[in-house]
C-alpha cells in the first residue's frame, strides 16, 4: 500500500482585503488536516488570517509552451489601459 | 489560608502541569511520524511551555520572595513539583502521546473556561490567552483520536490500549484539597466537579465518533499535587535541570 | 538538433535572469542537479534538528527552551519547504527520504558532529547557521523559481537563528570562568567544521562550474567561505574568544582575512560516513520513519473511509 499522504497546495490571505496567495505545499491525509497543517506550517509568524488548500492533482495549469499564443495577444490591446486615452491636464485625475 | 496562598497554589499547579507536559512533547521535536505533525506537536509544546512561564511568573509575584519562572523550573526538587502524574507519563508511541494529550486538553479547556472568569485578574488574563491555544490543542488531539480509533485495526488497538493505560491517571486532574476548595469558593479557582463533568462529556463525544471506549476508572492514582510522583519524574527533572544544577547561580 | 536548440533557449533565459518554473522545459541534467541539491538541502534541515534537539530538554532557562524549540521547529519547516520545492520537479518526498535512510543521498556533514555541551547550541546558531545563511542568501537568487521562493521564506525565518545562537555565546562569554571555558571549547570544536560546510576548494569541486553556468549557484565555495570568515572574526573578538587558527590574520592587500589550511582528510572521513554521529543520525531518522508508519496509514485509512461515506451519502440523495 502506498501510504503517502497526498500533496496539497496552500494559499494564504495575509490580511483582510487581499487575495489569497500561493505560499507552498504540504502533505496531509485529508482536507481538514491540510488546513491544520497549513496553519501550523505556514502561519507560525502571523502570516495569515485565512487559508485555502487544494489537492495538487486538482490544479489545472496553463501550458508554458503556449506562452506566446496565450499572453502575447494581450500586448497590443493597449486600449485596455487607461494611459491609452488622452485627457487634458486641466481635467485632473480621472 | 488566604487569597494570596490560593492564587499561588493554583498558579503553581497550572505552571507545573504545563511545564512537564510541554517538556514531554518537546522530547518529540525531530522525531515525529511526518514533518507536518512534528511541527504541529512542537507548536503545542511551545504553547504549553509559554503558558507555564506565565503561571510560574505569577506564582513568583504573589509569593513575594523574588522567585522567577526559572527558579521554580530549575531549582526545585521532585517533592516540590505539584503537577499531576498524567503529564509525566512517557512518550511510548504516537497513540499514547495523543491519548495523554486528549485527556489533558479536555480537562485543561474546562478548567480555563472557568478561570477566564476568575475573581483574580492575573489568573483571568493568563486563562484568556491560554484558552485560544488550548481550544486548538483539543481539536488537534480529538481529530487524531478519531483518526486512530476509526483508522486501521492497528491504530484502533493502540489508541484503545493507551486510553485504558491512562484511565487511572485522569481523576487526579479534578481532585480537590482544602486550598483548591477555598480557591473555588472565593471565585479564584475552578469548581472541580464541573470540570470533571464537562471534560468527560467532551471526551465521550469524541470517543464515540472514534469508536473508542473510556470509562472512569474505579481505582486511580493520587499524589501528584502533594509532590509524590511516578518513577519517571526524577529522570525528567534530572535532565531538565542538569546544566543549571551543575553550575548553579549563573545567568544563561 | 531540436534538443540543442532548446538548450540554447534555456541558457539564454538563464543568462537574462529569467526564473525557470516547474512546467518549463529544462535540460534533464538541470532537473537532476536541482533534485539532488534541493533534497540534500532538505535532508540537512531535517537531520540538523537532531544535534540541537539533543539539548531542548536541557536548555538552562525557559526562555532558552522556547527559543531553541522554535528554532528546531523552523528547521522542520525548512525541510518541508525544500522537499516541496523538490516535488515540483517530479520527485516524491517519500522516495527522497528513502534515499536519505539508505545512505544514497547526502546531507551536510556538520550534523554528524556531536553536541557535547550547552555552549554547542550557541556555537551552532552562531557559526553553523551563520555559514548556512551565506549560502542561503545566495540561493534566494537561484535560477529555479520554486527553490528561490522557498529560500526567500527560509532566509526570512533564519534571521533569528543566528542571533539566538550569538546571544547564548554572549551570555556565556560574559558569565563565569566555567561558562567562558565552555564557550571557548565549543568554538574550538565547531570552527573548522563550519569552514568545511562550504565544501571543497573551488579547484576540487566537481559540481561548481555547471551549477554556476545554470545560476543554481551564484558564488563559489571559496568566495562564500571567505565572506564567512571575514564576517565572523570580529564577532569572535567581541566575545573575547579565540578562533583556533594560528594562521588567521588580516591581509591588508587582499582586504580579507587569511586563514590556515583546512583538514580535508577529516572532511572526507565524515562525508564518507565515518563521522562521530553519522550512524546515530540516520538511525534516529529511520526510527521516526518506521514508528510513524502506522500513524500515517491510520490517517489515510480514515480519510478513505470518510470519502466513501460522503460518496454514499451523495448517491442516496441522488
Amino acid at each position: 500500500m502506498d501510504n503517502n499522504w497526498p500533496l496539497w497546495e496552500v494559499f494564504i490571505r495575509s490580511k483582510k482585503g487581499l487575495s489569497h496567495k500561493h505560499v507552498g505545499s504540504l502533505h496531509a491525509a485529508d482536507a481538514d488536516m491540510a488546513i491544520e497543517n497549513a496553519r501550523d506550517v505556514y502561519t507560525r509568524r502571523m502570516e495569515g488570517e485565512s487559508i485555502w488548500v487544494v489537492e495538487s492533482k486538482d490544479i489545472v495549469a496553463s501550458n508554458p509552451s503556449q506562452q506566446e499564443e496565450l499572453y502575447d495577444p494581450a500586448k497590443d490591446k493597449i486600449y485596455r489601459h487607461p494611459t491609452f486615452y488622452d485627457i487634458p491636464d486641466e481635467i485632473g485625475h480621472m | 489560608m488566604n487569597k494570596q496562598q490560593a492564587i499561588f497554589d493554583l498558579a503553581l499547579w497550572m505552571g507545573d502541569n504545563t511545564l512537564i507536559l510541554g517538556h514531554r512533547l518537546s522530547e518529540l521535536c525531530g522525531h515525529g511520524p511526518i514533518l507536518e505533525q512534528d511541527i504541529a506537536l512542537t507548536n503545542i509544546a511551545l504553547d504549553l511551555v509559554g503558558q507555564s512561564r506565565m503561571w510560574l511568573s505569577l506564582a513568583g509575584e504573589v509569593e513575594g520572595k523574588d522567585r522567577t519562572e526559572d527558579d521554580f523550573a530549575y531549582y526545585r526538587g521532585e517533592r516540590d513539583f505539584t503537577n499531576v502524574k498524567l503529564v509525566e507519563m512517557p512518550n511510548h508511541h504516537w497513540g499514547y502521546v495523543i491519548a495523554r494529550q486528549f485527556i489533558y486538553d479536555a480537562h485543561h479547556l474546562a478548567i480555563l473556561e472557568q478561570l477566564v472568569d476568575s475573581s483574580d485578574q492575573a489568573i483571568a488574563d493568563i486563562a484568556a490567552k491560554a484558552i485560544k491555544e488550548v481550544q486548538y490543542h483539543l481539536r488537534f488531539s480529538s481529530e487524531w483520536m478519531i483518526r486512530m480509533g476509526d483508522g486501521t485495526a492497528v491504530s484502533h488497538e493502540k489508541a484503545q490500549t493507551s486510553l485504558e493505560d491512562l484511565a487511572p491517571y485522569i481523576k487526579s486532574l479534578t481532585l480537590t484539597d482544602e486550598i483548591s476548595t477555598f480557591a473555588a469558593a472565593e471565585g479564584i479557582g475552578f469548581d472541580a466537579g464541573r470540570v470533571e463533568q464537562e471534560a468527560w462529556a467532551t471526551m465521550q463525544k469524541v470517543l464515540e465518533e472514534a469508536t473508542l471506549k473510556l470509562e472512569p476508572s474505579e481505582y486511580y492514582h493520587k499524589g501528584g499535587k502533594q509532590g509524590l510522583h511516578t518513577e519517571h519524574m526524577g529522570f525528567i527533572l534530572a535532565e531538565m535541570q542538569s546544566v543549571v544544577r551543575a553550575m548553579p547561580g549563573n545567568t544563561w | 538538433m531540436i534538443e540543442k536548440n532548446l538548450n540554447q533557449i534555456f541558457q539564454a533565459r538563464i543568462d537574462s535572469e529569467e526564473k525557470i518554473e516547474a512546467r518549463d522545459w529544462m535540460p534533464e541534467k538541470y532537473r537532476q542537479t536541482l533534485i539532488r541539491q534541493i533534497s540534500q538541502h532538505a535532508h540537512s534541515e531535517v537531520v540538523g534538528m537532531l544535534p540541537e534537539g539533543n539539548w531542548i530538554t536541557r536548555a538552562p532557562s525557559l526562555r532558552r527552551k522556547v527559543a531553541l524549540l522554535a528554532k528546531v521547529q523552523d528547521e522542520a519547516g525548512h525541510g518541508l519547504y525544500l522537499y516541496s520545492a523538490a516535488e515540483t520537479l517530479g520527485a516524491k518526498r517519500s522516495d527522497l527520504i528513502q534515499q536519505l535512510l539508505d545512505g544514497t543521498a547526502k546531507y551536510s556533514s556538520i550534523f554528524n558532529y556531536p553536541t557535547l555541551s550547552w555552549a554547542d547550541i550557541g556555537a551552532i546558531g552562531w557559526l553553523v547557521d551563520g555559514a548556512a545563511i551565506m549560502n542561503q542568501v545566495m540561493l534566494c537568487r537561484t535560477s529555479y523559481g520554486p527553490y528561490a521562493r522557498a529560500m526567500v521564506r527560509i532566509c526570512k525565518e533564519e534571521s533569528f537563528h543566528q542571533r539566538q545562537g550569538y546571544e547564548i555565546m554572549i551570555a556565556l562569554s560574559k558569565g563565569s570562568e566555567e561558562q567562558k571555558a565552555m564557550a571557548q571549547d565549543a568554538l574550538n570544536r565547531w570552527w573548522w567544521p563550519s569552514l568545511m560546510m562550504f565544501g571543497p576548494n573551488d579547484a576540487e569541486s566537481k559540481h561548481t562550474a555547471q551549477s554556476m553556468a545554470w545560476k543554481i549557484k551564484r558564488k563559489t565555495n571559496d568566495e562564500l567561505r571567505q565572506a564567512f570568515v571575514d564576517a565572523t572574526v570580529p564577532q569572535a573578538e567581541y566575545l573575547g574568544l579565540t578562533i583556533p587558527d594560528a594562521d588567521l590574520k588580516w591581509n591588508e592587500e587582499r582586504g580579507h582575512y587569511d586563514f590556515g589550511p583546512i583538514d580535508w582528510d577529516e572532511f572526507w572521513q565524515v562525508v564518507k560516513g565515518y563521522g562521530q554521529c553519522n550512524k546515530e543520525r540516520i538511525a534516529a531518522r529511520r526510527k521516526a520513519e518506521e514508528e510513524g508508519e502506522w500513524v500515517r496509514e491510520a490517517a489515510l485509512a480514515y480519510a478513505e473511509k470518510q470519502r466513501i461515506k460522503k460518496e454514499n451519502q451523495k448517491t442516496k440523495v441522488a
